[in-house]
């Protein structure tokens, strides 16, 4: 893996606008029975714009900075040998459907371990006033060739 | 919700993951690698099996959290290691277990750490989530 990764930030990613029903569709994916992931009204009343998100639905924007990363032609990750670590979400505030998200990738940290190289990419994830909602942090694992 | 103590067991949750609930999180999540889904795929890379997303593991895993909070608060934090992939069967799937607890209080935030496990192993690592609950 390329160490001079480290501290590159990617471009910000084409603004996702979050769909009511891709909300339900992921929260029925993961088993999430909230009313305030199903019912529009039931989120209304709770204070929230619209249905709310799960809290790892942040992955599916993170996912187009990572798509930004592996495209990088020299990064010398090989896809095929990744396997995913760790993962971690901190949130300013609950996505919930009509946000327009924005995610900029930064590679905070490359590693040599063992024969394999670790990436942690900070994936920081803004709505459409330019203000935080959720940061989410992945570490790649690349496993050794041998 | 005030006189939450340290070490105290919140809830437990049980999901069966099929092949099925595979299927559905590779369209919900857009991840559609075939090694969950692809027997010939996950054999020719060498895994024991059609593995669980990771992200799906994760993603069930909180929901009894969520369940616990009722709209009483909020996950201002999560996060976890995966330490040993989730197989999952072709016939009778897998059913992942969760336990939560209080690990920590911290002025307006509470820690609740996970334990998750499928086929009497743990499945995921340091999978704790960071929740404030409402006065």
């Amino acid at each position: 893996m390329n160490p001079e990764l480290e501290g590159r930030v990617f471009p910000p990613t084409t603004p996702y606008l979050v769909g009511r029903e891709k909300v339900r569709e992921f929260a029925r994916a993961v088993f999430a029975q909230s009313p305030l992931n199903h019912d529009a009204e039931a989120a209304k009343a709770a204070g929230y714009a619209d249905v709310v998100a799960p809290p790892t639905f942040a992955v599916v924007i993170q996912e187009a900075g990572l798509a930004l990363l592996l495209a990088a032609p020299d990064t010398g990750i090989d896809f095929s040998r990744i396997v995913h670590g760790e993962q971690k979400f901190r949130y300013t505030r609950p996505i919930v459907a009509g946000d327009e998200l924005t995610a900029i990738l930064t590679v905070t940290s490359i590693k040599s371990l063992g024969g394999n190289d670790m990436i942690t990419a900070e994936t920081a994830i803004s709505d459409a006033d330019g203000n935080h909602v959720v940061t989410a942090t992945s570490v790649l694992v690349m496993r050794g060739t041998e | 919700m005030s006189d939450l103590t340290v070490g105290q067991e919140l809830i437990t949750g049980k999901v069966t993951l099929t092949r099925f609930s595979l299927v559905r999180y590779a369209g919900a999540s857009g991840d559609f690698n075939p090694i969950h889904y692809r027997d010939d795929v996950a054999k020719s890379v060498g895994l024991p099996g059609v593995l669980a997303h990771g992200m799906l593991t994760m993603g069930l895993a909180v929901q009894p959290v969520i369940d616990w909070m009722d709209g009483r608060g909020e996950v201002v934090e999560y996060g976890v290691r995966f330490t040993r992939p989730v197989v999952v069967d072709g016939n009778g799937g897998i059913t992942v277990s969760v336990s939560a607890k209080v690990g920590a209080i911290e002025d307006d935030v509470t820690r609740i750490d996970l334990t998750v496990s499928a086929a009497n192993q743990t499945v995921l690592g340091k999978s704790q989530v960071r929740v404030k609950l409402n006065k």
